[in-house]
């Protein structure tokens, strides 16, 4: 353990996705690498947000931190332990600490199960009280998520995607857990309704102290909710710091591209817009050298060949690019 | 609900929706309602029989040979004087009972194949080339052959129907099985740590179930051809047994003179082909959410 305050540490950790080929041999032919080779903390109490295009990882990231894929390589470190390789068995009871809330609302509930059945399953799970203390807990989850208790007893379809999320993020708290993995909560929400449901996370994570990994390609969002933000592209970790230092001063190019589309709310203002050319490449053959390289507006001839480390250029400003220095 | 909310207008919190239920909406399918009717029909006569029967299924009275139907007869007389409505009454409680037996075996089997292959990807390859090899049976031929190995009885109709239905079942329950567990749902379930038997139980089955019900409608109406075809080809229950496919080959000989011998097993055959076909695309229409736009 390096820093004593972080609940969160992952390091080196990797994700590679087999690709098969042929009907009877099956050979695998290449890798997918979703995620390669990524470290970052998270300190107790702190919304880390992950943000990056679709494709680049950040879902993979936090399908590995809760474990629903196992990880190829590296660790994951929370409070101390590395959760990365125990056996299923053990993994079940350490699941109590880690939870999950999904990007899309209809999917994320069971049909057939009623608002009871689904905030009240981690407990049965688990074997916590009695069916009178089970029901009583499910109660007083609504009610934290602000809803009324007596919507228990219907079933999903009776209710809006706000009111969704709000069921879904309460059986994600129903094991009291330290560390919850938001995988683009609000993504597939009306933006009137995403406020509700950033500023309920919000206060939740203050009521109850939690941790949150907030994954997100809305940069507007991530602002919001984050403490510190971490940058994906194809895979990796381009550049992480806090909040205001990324929003007024980023360093990397890919970063000062993502920011620049940002829309504005102000339409006499002018901005300089970095339009990125290209598509993102093949995570199964990422370009050599620098990952960016093939889309950088200032790539040099060293960004072609040698892979930029994730350097702290100053208080904790990490970015990997070869052209930015302390 | 409405598609934009003008700027500036404060967001009413969306009301509770109400849809209708699946019950509700298969109660306002005309044909499935059709279906229904024409196959409880078939029930009630093969439950009742005992009541609904006029004379002694197999009392062989010779005065009374081809009578033509009538007061007396409602379907007439066979060549041994016995009474066709009763054979047919009793000739439904054979079928249906086949059908509900080969049912049940091929939806418990059926299912838990499909299930285990759909969940645990290692066991797909080897158990679905099993079912393929299974499938690739004539279902008749196996059946012949059953009784041949066996000899000729109802069970050995529904073990020979279920082992060529379960692979279908098996496949349609292991298709719906894939799509399930994608869902986010049951990454919920492994996220908070539930065991895969309760997962399988609890979140992939019930949600797997609408494509699963259509099938064994089917299931239901082929086992009643089936069981026909065997008796008439004298695999099946022994005569004087009535099963509609015994009545059938017995009138055989006399249809040009009696034709009604054939006629009235045939038309329960055909009505109860009919009706589970009816019910079977009513529950299709109904399950199915890509016909239905307020499904969700």
């Amino acid at each position: 353990m390096t820093g004593v305050d972080n609940l969160v540490e992952v390091e080196n950790l990797v994700k590679h996705f087999p690709v098969r080929k042929g009907f009877l041999s099956s050979r695998v032919t290449g890798q997918v690498r979703a995620v390669d080779d990524i470290s970052f903390t998270v300190a107790r109490g702190e919304t880390l947000g992950l943000v990056g295009e679709s494709g680049c990882g950040k879902s993979t990231t936090g399908r590995l931190l809760i474990r629903l894929l196992d990880p190829t390589s590296g660790s994951i470190r929370l409070n101390g332990d590395d959760i990365a390789k125990i056996p299923d068995k053990e993994l079940r009871s350490r699941r109590r600490d880690v939870q999950i809330i999904f990007q899309d609302p209809f999917s994320s509930l069971n049909p057939r199960k009623t608002v009871e059945g689904i905030i009240s399953e981690p407990l049965i799970v688990h074997r916590i009280g009695t069916t009178a203390e089970r029901k009583a807990r499910v109660a007083e989850l609504l009610k934290l998520v602000g809803m009324a208790p007596d919507y228990a007893r219907r079933y999903p379809h009776e209710f809006s995607g706000g009111q969704r999320q709000r069921i879904g993020i309460a059986r994600a708290l129903a094991l009291n857990p330290k560390f919850i993995v938001c995988d683009e909560p609000v993504s597939a929400l009306d933006v009137s309704i995403q406020a509700q449901v950033i500023n309920l996370m919000r206060d939740l994570q203050r009521e109850l102290g939690l941790t949150y990994l907030f994954i997100s390609h809305n940069l507007a969002v991530v602002r919001h909710i984050a403490d510190r933000v971490a940058v994906m592209y194809l895979g990796k970790i381009v550049e992480m710091t806090d909040k205001n230092a990324l929003y007024e001063n980023p360093r990397h190019p890919y970063t000062k591209a993502l920011l620049s589309a940002i829309p504005m709310t102000n339409p006499d203002q002018r901005r300089q817009r970095v339009v990125l050319t290209g598509d993102v490449p093949s995570p199964m053959s990422p370009p050599k050298g620098c990952r960016f390289n093939t889309r950088c507006p200032v790539a040099v001839a060293s960004c072609r060949e040698i892979e930029p480390p994730l350097v702290d250029v100053g208080r904790g400003h990490q970015v990997a690019c070869h052209l930015v220095t302390p | 609900m409405t598609e934009t909310t003008a700027p500036g207008l404060v967001h009413v919190a969306a009301p509770l929706r109400k849809r209708k239920t699946t019950l509700r909406r298969l109660l306002e399918h005309r044909l499935f309602m059709t279906g229904l009717v024409l196959f409880m029909l078939m029930v009630i006569m093969a439950v009742f029989a005992d009541w609904i029967a006029t004379h002694n299924p197999v009392q062989v009275r010779a005065r009374f040979r081809f009578r033509a139907p009538g007061l007396d007869n409602f379907f007439g007389t066979d060549n041994f004087g016995r009474d066709i409505f009763t054979r047919v009454v009793y000739g439904a409680r054979l079928s249906i009972s086949i059908g509900f037996a080969t049912v049940a075996l091929t939806a418990l089997v059926g299912t838990s194949i499909g299930l285990l292959a759909g969940y645990f990807r290692k066991l797909d390859n080897i158990l679905m080339r099993f079912m393929d090899a299974l499938m690739a049976f004539p279902t008749i031929l196996l059946a012949l052959a059953l009784a041949a190995a066996l000899g000729p009885s109802a069970v050995n109709i529904v073990v020979a129907l279920s082992a060529v239905y379960i692979p279908r079942v098996a496949r349609v329950v292991r298709a719906s099985v894939l799509v399930v567990r994608e869902a986010d749902y049951v990454h919920a379930a492994h996220a908070v740590g539930a065991s895969n038997f309760r997962i399988m139980v609890e979140h992939i089955l019930p949600n797997s179930m609408a494509p699963l019900m259509v099938q064994l409608t089917f299931v239901f109406a082929y086992a009643v051809i089936a069981e026909a075809v065997l008796s008439f080809l004298g695999v099946g229950p022994p005569p004087p047994t009535p099963s509609w496919g015994n009545i059938i080959a017995e009138g055989k000989d006399y249809i040009r003179e009696a034709a009604w011998i054939t006629l009235f097993p045939g038309i329960a055959i055909a009505m109860t082909v009919l009706g589970l076909n009816l019910l079977g695309d009513g529950l299709r229409d109904v399950l199915d959410p890509r016909m239905n736009v307020d499904n969700r």
